[in-house]
């Protein structure tokens, strides 16, 4: 569905099923230069059962219109008047890798706003690879490329993806693609490298927290998951194994799993 | 993003050999087995009610029914997709259906196609017969006349397709220009690659955004079995604009799904698959799959093979006395030579037509008695196949088409196969002896 944020055009997936304010809500928030599409996964089981869901396309991103938001603490600010503007006082929040620190610095500046936050493949800061930064930043294909290369696990180099038919690398790359790489995923990649309150608002976060690492992830590795989720009280880590940094798809039914129990255990429609 | 043991170095994502061995597949997940299973098994158990709910509405991924996907293709699927740079595919029992597959996906009655007018004859009939009976109408173009694909676009022209190398004269399309012009009118262009394998050309890479095969052909090589794919490049914005309301708006198919909002880069492929493998069912068998796999595996190696036998083909056809005429992209007086080079540097494919002296009755000739190479109906098997499409694959035609899509009555259709060269060669200089005194021979 479509919606303004500060009279900027916002597009976000309800999961296949119409958008219900007396629903619970899950919003689920992409990674560095990705879309909402990251989230297929996830996203249409919350929405046909009970749950309210947006998977957001950021500003600059996929459908949505404006332009990439500089920082993850405004990202983080973005977030919160996305739930004032579609009617709510609280979400749960879902993030991947650049989408964690988003939720992470919301969760800390909003927090009775953010009931439970679920982070895939997070850390507490994610320092870019210079030359990583660099090409994004000149909008070099190459970035998108490398990406997907270390995105991905050893076994989702093979493929065998969940869905009959799509091929994670292609997949993956031509969302990376679907805009100016500069201005999605150049911008950021400086805003990740920029960020560094990642473990000062971990601290202070006291909701219910998942964190979903895997341990093929060469972007955001276990022990840098763990680091962050030790900071956070009461925070449940589970670890998919034979996977890479794109869980969310390359298990994604394991995932699925997790969260689902999660947020059902956590974020229960029953009390809405 | 830390990974400092990458830095300063190119990615490391599997090449295209390698991938004709692997993509698609994880054995950790099939019981270990090296070779991929064949799953011969008409449909899947679920683990509970909510199980089948989330599958029937796309909520995960996963098979139901083998009509709609099974395991062993899915590995083909994955495997062609990685190989032509696409993002996903969807495999039919063969070259036909993928194409009225994907005609169906994209269009509806009162829709408009303009299509190349060098193609296979079966696909000439679809285009110009079958498809108006569903209120589908073609408007055919020469391959080599660039302007005339953008003149005959009409409001209702939901996209333009055709051959890459045409069927069988072996004209070229300017593919890079006419899918700028595609885009330019907002609508995709579609391209069957079947002559060229990944191998020669991912035209994905060149501007088109669907591409279909027959895998029955050089993808698979051994002649065996029948299959067909159209692979999805996931770059078309179907969003742009109000032409394909079948997959910007809620499908009542899928509890009011929209194909691009939800799928993106991979929604032409899912659509056709949830609707037109639904509805329609032109599944590709397990067993079937899994001897295209066997061919794939050694793609590389047999498509170098096809190419260098052919370039020796085209020099011997070009130097002997029986022979009016050769077309073939890799001779530089060829019209399409340039080009050809821009688009096929790997090679320029092995199919040859020639004009054989004595026209129609010296070409029976030669059909007739040539004894290694296969009198068929097929292109692309790694035996060397020879057939006169005027009295075969294009013999639906009437006078008027035949000559519209470039063919003559002297012309013979070669698919160079991977024998020895020495030996084609020795066949035909049979069929050519044969050629020069046809009733000598016929009454032997």
């Amino acid at each position: 569905m479509k919606f303004k944020v500060n009279d900027v055009e916002v597009f976000a997936s309800t999961g296949g099923r119409p958008f219900d304010k007396n629903k619970p809500l899950i919003i689920f928030v992409h990674g560095s230069g990705l879309t909402h599409m990251t989230w297929v996964l996830q996203t249409r089981y919350f929405a046909f059962h009970g749950y309210s869901v947006l998977a957001l396309d950021m500003p600059g991103h996929g459908l949505s219109g404006g332009e990439s938001l500089k920082s993850i603490e405004d990202m983080a600010d973005w977030i919160s008047e996305v739930i004032d503007s579609v009617g709510y006082k609280e979400a749960s929040l879902v993030g991947h890798s650049q989408g964690c620190l988003v939720t992470i610095e919301c969760a800390y500046r909003n927090p009775k706003k953010i009931k439970t936050l679920s982070l895939m493949g997070g850390a507490g800061a994610i320092p870019m690879n210079p030359e990583l930064l660099s090409l994004a930043e000149n909008n070099d294909p190459k970035a998108v490329d490398l990406m997907m290369d270390w995105a991905h696990g050893p076994a989702g180099h093979f493929g065998g993806h969940p869905v009959p038919g799509l091929y994670h690398i292609n997949t993956g790359g031509m969302l990376a693609k679907s805009r100016t790489i500069k201005n999605t995923l150049g911008v950021d990649f400086r805003a990740c490298d920029n960020y560094k309150n990642g473990f000062e608002a971990a601290k202070k976060i006291k909701i219910p927290t998942l964190s979903i690492l895997a341990t093929g992830d060469k972007m955001c590795p276990v022990k840098e998951g763990k680091k962050l989720a030790a900071l956070i009280d009461g925070s449940k880590i589970e670890i998919i194994d034979n996977c890479g940094h794109m869980m969310l798809l390359e298990e994604a039914d394991r995932v699925l799993k997790v969260l689902k129990q999660f947020i059902l255990t956590n974020f229960p429609v029953e009390k809405h | 993003m830390t990974d400092k043991k990458n830095k300063g170095t190119d990615p490391k994502t599997y090449k295209f050999d390698t991938l004709s061995l692997h993509a698609g597949y994880q054995p950790h997940k099939n019981a270990g087995s090296r070779q991929v299973p064949i799953y011969q098994t008409t449909s899947y158990l679920f683990d509970d009610v909510d199980h089948a709910a989330a599958l029937f509405n796309l909520e995960r991924g996963g098979h139901i029914y083998s009509r709609i996907s099974n395991p062993t293709v899915a590995v083909l699927e994955e495997r062609v997709a990685a190989l032509e740079g696409g993002t996903a595919a969807l495999a039919t029992s063969s070259g036909m259906s993928a194409i009225f597959l994907t005609v169906m996906t994209l269009c509806e009655a009162g829709d408009h196609l303009v299509v190349s007018s060098q193609l296979y004859g079966g696909t000439v009939n679809l285009f110009r017969l079958t498809l108006p009976k569903f209120g589908i109408k073609c408007t055919f173009v020469k391959p080599r006349d660039t302007e005339g694909f953008k003149k005959a676009i009409q409001k209702n022209t939901k996209g333009i397709f055709g051959e890459l190398v045409g069927n069988p004269g072996n004209e070229l399309m300017n593919m890079p220009e006419i899918a700028k012009i595609a885009h330019d009118a907002g609508i995709p262009l579609m391209i069957d690659a079947t002559y060229q394998t990944p191998y020669l050309c991912k035209p994905i890479e060149h501007g088109a955004d669907i591409v279909v095969h027959s895998l029955t052909k050089w993808m698979a090589g051994h002649g065996s079995s029948m299959a067909g794919i159209l692979v999805e490049g996931g770059n078309f914005d179907w969003m742009q604009n109000d032409k394909f309301p079948t997959m910007t708006t809620p499908y009542e198919g899928y509890h009011g799904l929209s194909f691009a909002e939800e799928f993106g880069p991979t929604a032409f492929t899912m659509k056709a698959r949830a609707e037109g493998m639904r509805d329609f069912g032109p599944c590709l068998s397990p067993q079937n799959a899994w001897n295209v796999l066997q061919g794939i595996e050694t793609l590389s190696v047999r498509m170098q093979k096809h190419c260098s036998n052919a370039e020796e083909m085209v020099k011997y056809l070009s130097n002997h006395e029986s022979v009016a005429w050769v077309s073939h992209p890799s001779v530089p007086d060829h019209p399409d030579h340039e080009l050809a080079k821009k688009l096929l540097p790997n090679g320029k494919g092995s199919m040859i037509a020639f004009g054989i002296k004595g026209g129609k009755e010296a070409g029976e000739a030669f059909i007739n008695n040539v004894k290694l190479s296969s009198h068929l109906a097929n292109v692309g098997d790694t035996r060397t196949l020879v057939i006169h499409p005027a009295s075969a694959t294009h013999s639906q035609m009437d006078e008027a088409t035949l000559k519209f899509a470039g063919l003559s009555h002297d012309m013979i259709r070669l698919s160079v196969g991977i024998e020895d060269i020495e030996d084609i060669k020795n066949d035909f200089e049979i069929g050519f002896r044969a050629a020069r005194k046809p009733r000598l021979v016929s009454n032997q």
